[in-house]
């Protein structure tokens, strides 16, 4: 049985999102005591590097995240990701191996998620007693995520943090 | 900015409290505390951002941030999905780098080319940017101004541009970032059809029998169309998939004929097809007498490299690549004859037995085909005998212009067809098909756009390839682009376009939402406002126009691609831009501003404020004080309608998921030129291609060329470049969604195994990608999800740290101009050897 992060406390995001918003800061205080400050952080994945067309060593390939912990997502129509290995996962017109464990049939044994019942609906919102085969390829929408830190922070607000607060 | 000590100290203190008070455990257990009020989100309707599918998406705002996005039900295209990267199109403006303010390079506080970036007021980017076009203006003249646009241009910034460039400053050197990308689907549309765009649509996909991918990995690059393949192919154990490629990629998992082909050698299949479908007697005679005709094209046309290279001198013959001659079937039979199944499975390297059945899903009356085709097809120096050649097999066999029946150039940006294509914003077009070297074209788009005759210049500009080139010869001095990361985006980068940004004569002008590779190598950068910041249109690969609200406002002081194009036009008078022989002869427009002249016309500004939706903003037209978007789109709108190319009135777009054109009498065209279908197909005709004035389609006799560039014993292995799902062309947006980034951080080089033991490098090994014109460091993927053939190496070029295109070829196909990025020779060594 896989995990939940049912606390939203931390091996991951709020993780990740303290850390980033730390090193913001310290970026940020750095760059105001400096002087000649660019308003441009060079972030050479996004931006290239400082002198341009450079070459730039590359990090190590970034490891997949296989804890098996669920994550909250950011609405509730994301995707969730995949927090498990699919390495060798036959995905094809023969096999689909995810169905082994999140089909409906499969789930009590598996004790992964049932594939939502939105996976159920043919093109015309017709549920079937089955995943529809336009749903069929599952990594077109869920992906695996990687042990590598964000480049630049992302400033997207959750819908309960803004607004009237329920 | 400075800030005292105790000033920085206060705001790490606040920080962290508002990091703990987030943390806190959530006291939202509870039933609806602040009432229903709370949970609401407001939705409106939009197009995706990314590519060319177009897919419908329902952006969910609450106090004036994007906060979810879903896709639309009511969207045909797709039906309340989205892929992985239209869920996560509510980040993609908030990455906290976003430019909110110009930036120009000054020193001593003035402008200087080699100067820093420095915070400026819009009044000082565009005065200066206005005082350098005027300097380039009288030195040289309207050709050494240009501009760089866009397939994700909205169609009003488009027409904006195209009006500005070519009625304002003279100049036809405007090309969008689509010559990249589409350029040749668009030539072999005019050369076979005698008009632009796909006669089918995506609902050819539920009504046929077989799927043939040329070049086209649709399960990465187009997910949600391939969820309707992928839909009728497990559905109906009848259909057919085959899938064709330089290596094994997802789409591959769904074929029934896997196809690995060497490159380039697609033209050879093509050509044992037809052969194929004629020797077996398979030829729909009636359809190919009553329309088609049939023409040879010339031959050793070249690779569109610079006219001095070696390689060019060498290879081009002809002396003009697009020239044609009739010939009749009996010349073209005997044309094909050569391309033998042995003979072409021997050159491509596939085995026969599959050759035959892909032959068979062409040739079988019985079945129904819809071929596909993206960047494998466009980015190819024959690119447009590509195309052409995959209507010679739907022609020969009428299988074309009905339900199930189509050869369907897909797209790689939302508006390559709204805006690059249909707004003509080539360096040789004008709205709705027409071109600047045609003297009716031109008086035509001079009388629409209420300007004096002889304003729109005859001669073709620069296009995006000849631009970078002539921005390094010194002969192109004042360059805007908008919308696009070119110099991560060209060819051969660092030899041919960044030193044409950096030449001391030029003037760079980048407008972007962040600070890309681009914008960084320019002189001055101006913050955009994207996607629902600005009230907007684009055309997807459909024919389908979908318009949109500003939902939305921009960050800082951001604004949209239009506001700067209107903004900048009055700095200009016509006095200073246009000769005094038009204006002695125009007197009355003398003294306008070209703002006057092209946008506050009497015509564009014809719909006030009071026609804007109120639920809604809209920051431009507030600023110039009338209903910009509407005025823009009905004056262009004005340029097809009753000619084919008819779109529907404005404020429809508002309601509807997008519409297809031509739009008559309110009502979408699905499929074109078939009688009953179409509207513009005369009564008792059946079938008419009536772009051309004969009515018929022209099926094209051209060999197999190589590659400009091939393997050899140094350079040995093929490199292959493109996109993964994950990220979007240059990644300047997916890179800035952190679950995005995370489950593809970085660009690799996807190598065979065997390749790489050769060479002792392991999976994960650090390697340098060489050309003969420049290298990068990656890492070797040996594994997931694309397998490579031996001598066969793909890298994608979304990642602004491996800058591929410093080793790609700056080969064109001679006729589109588009280059092929597909095809050239590196080697592979390991960086630590």
């Amino acid at each position: 049985m896989r995990g939940q992060d049912r606390l939203r406390l931390g091996l991951t995001d709020r993780g990740t999102a303290l850390g980033a918003a730390l090193a913001g800061l310290i970026v940020f205080a750095c760059g105001a005591l400096s002087q000649d400050a660019s308003p441009i952080q060079i972030v050479p994945r996004v931006t290239g590097e400082a002198a341009p067309m450079s070459e730039v060593p590359v990090p190590a390939l970034a490891r997949p995240v296989v804890d098996d912990v669920r994550r909250m997502r950011n609405y509730p129509e994301q995707p969730p990701i995949i927090p498990h290995a699919i390495d060798g996962y036959q995905l094809t017109v023969n096999t689909n191996r995810c169905l082994d464990c999140h089909k409906r049939e499969f789930t009590e044994g598996s004790g992964a998620p049932m594939i939502s019942i939105t996976h159920f609906q043919d093109r015309d919102g017709q549920v079937l007693s089955d995943v529809t085969p336009r749903r069929y390829f599952c990594t077109a929408c869920h992906v695996q995520q990687t042990d590598a830190r964000p480049l630049v922070k992302n400033l997207f607000q959750d819908a309960n943090d803004i607004g009237p607060k329920p | 900015m400075t800030l005292s000590r105790r000033e920085i100290l206060k705001a790490q203190a606040a920080g962290v409290a508002a990091l703990v008070a987030n943390i806190a455990p959530p006291a939202s257990a509870q039933p609806v505390s602040g009432g229903v009020e709370a949970l609401q989100i407001t939705w409106s309707k939009a197009p995706c951002r990314f590519c060319g599918t177009g897919c419908g998406v329902m952006v969910g705002v609450k106090s004036g941030k994007v906060v979810a996005t879903h896709g639309d039900m009511k969207a045909d295209v797709n039906r309340g999905l989205n892929c992985v990267k239209g869920y996560f199109l509510s980040k993609i403006m908030y990455g906290a780098d976003r430019l909110t303010q110009p930036l120009l390079r000054k020193k001593d506080g003035v402008y200087a080319k080699d100067g820093e970036f420095t915070p400026v007021s819009w009044d000082e980017a565009l005065d200066t940017m206005a005082a350098q076009a005027k300097r380039v203006l009288k030195d040289k003249g309207p050709t050494a101004l240009g501009m760089f646009g866009s397939g994700q241009w909205t169609i009003f910034e488009g027409y904006a541009a195209t009006k500005l460039m070519r009625a304002g400053f003279r100049s036809n050197n405007l090309d969008p970032n689509a010559r990249h990308c589409m350029a040749s689907a668009a030539y072999a549309f005019m050369r076979t059809f005698g008009m632009d765009e796909p006669m089918g649509c995506y609902d050819d996909f539920e009504a046929t029998d077989a799927f043939v991918l040329w070049g086209s990995n649709m399960a990465e690059m187009h997910p949600i169309l391939w969820t309707r393949v992928a839909d009728r192919r497990l559905g109906h154990p009848h259909v057919k998939v085959a899938v064709l490629s330089t290596f094994t990629n997802r789409s591959a998992d769904l074929a029934d004929i896997p196809i690995v082909f060497k490159p380039g050698t697609d033209l050879a299949i093509m050509n044992y097809i037809a052969n194929h479908i004629i020797t077996t007697g398979r030829v729909n005679k009636d359809f190919v007498d009553k329309h088609t005709t049939f023409q040879l094209g010339a031959t050793d046309i070249g690779y569109g490299l610079r006219p001095d290279d070696p390689r060019e001198v060498a290879t081009r013959k002809a002396e003009d690549p697009a020239a044609t001659t009739p010939i009749d079937f009996e010349a073209y039979a005997a044309f094909v004859r050569d391309y033998t199944l042995d003979k072409v499975s021997e050159l491509t390297g596939v085995e026969p037995g599959f050759l035959e059945q892909l032959a068979e899903l062409y040739a079988d009356p019985q079945r129904k085909v819809v071929s596909l085709w993206t960047m494998g097809f466009n980015q190819h120096v024959r690119g447009v005998w590509a195309n052409q050649l995959v209507y010679n097999l739907h022609l020969l066999t009428g299988k074309i212009s009905e339900p199930g029946n189509s050869p369907f150039s897909l797209t790689g940006q939302p508006s390559a067809c709204g805006t690059a294509r249909e707004v003509g914003t080539f360096a040789h077009r004008l709205p709705a098909d027409m071109t600047v070297v045609n003297p009716e074209h031109r008086k035509h788009a001079e009388e629409i756009w209420r300007v004096p005759a002889g304003i729109i210049p005859e001669k073709p500009g620069y296009h995006a390839v000849e631009q970078d080139r002539m921005l390094k010869d010194g002969k192109l001095n004042f360059y805007w682009i908008q919308v696009n990361n070119n110099l991560q985006a060209a060819p051969n980068s660092a030899n041919e376009t960044y030193p044409g940004y950096r030449n001391p004569e030029n003037f760079i002008v980048v407008s972007d939402a962040y600070p890309t590779v681009t914008a960084l190598a320019a002189d001055l950068i101006l913050p955009a406002a994207m996607w629902v910041e600005k009230e907007g249109a684009y055309g997807n690969a459909e024919r389908r126009t979908h318009v949109w609200h500003q939902l939305v406002k921009a960050p800082g002081e951001a604004r949209s691609d239009l506001w700067q194009l209107m903004e900048f036009s009055k700095r200009f008078t016509t006095d200073e831009v246009w000769p005094t022989e038009i204006l002695d002869a125009n007197p009355n427009y003398r003294g306008l501003t070209l703002f006057d002249v092209l946008y506050k016309n009497g015509h564009v500004d014809r719909f006030p404020l009071s026609e804007i939706n109120p639920a809604y903003d809209n920051a431009e037209s507030v600023d110039f004080g009338f209903y910009v978007h509407k005025g823009l789109f009905e004056e262009y709108a004005s340029f097809g309608r009753g000619h084919g190319h008819d779109l529907g009135p404005y404020d429809l777009y508002h309601e509807v998921r997008g519409l297809r054109w031509p739009v008559v009498d309110g009502k979408e065209t699905l499929w074109r030129y078939r009688e009953g279908l179409d509207p513009y197909v005369k009564p008792g005709k059946g079938v008419e291609f009536y772009g051309n004035k004969d009515g018929k389609a022209r099926i094209l006799a051209v060999p197999y060329e190589p590659p400009a560039e091939s393997p050899d014993a140094e350079f040995d292995v093929w490199l292959v470049t493109g996109r993964v799902l994950e990220h979007w062309h240059s990644g300047s947006m997916t890179m800035r969604v952190p679950e995005l980034y995370k489950a593809f951080p970085g660009a690799r080089c996807f190598m065979n195994p065997e390749d790489a033991r050769k060479r002792g490098l392991n999976q994960g090994a650090e390697i340098r990608v060489i050309s003969r014109r420049g290298e990068i460091r990656t890492r070797v993927e040996t594994r997931g999800r694309n397998r490579m053939p031996p001598g066969v190496v793909f890298v994608p070029w979304f990642d602004a740290s491996q800058l591929i295109n410093k080793a790609t070829l700056d080969a064109t196909d001679p006729i589109s101009k588009q280059t092929d990025f597909k095809k050239c020779a590196v080697k592979i060594v390991s960086v630590s050897a």
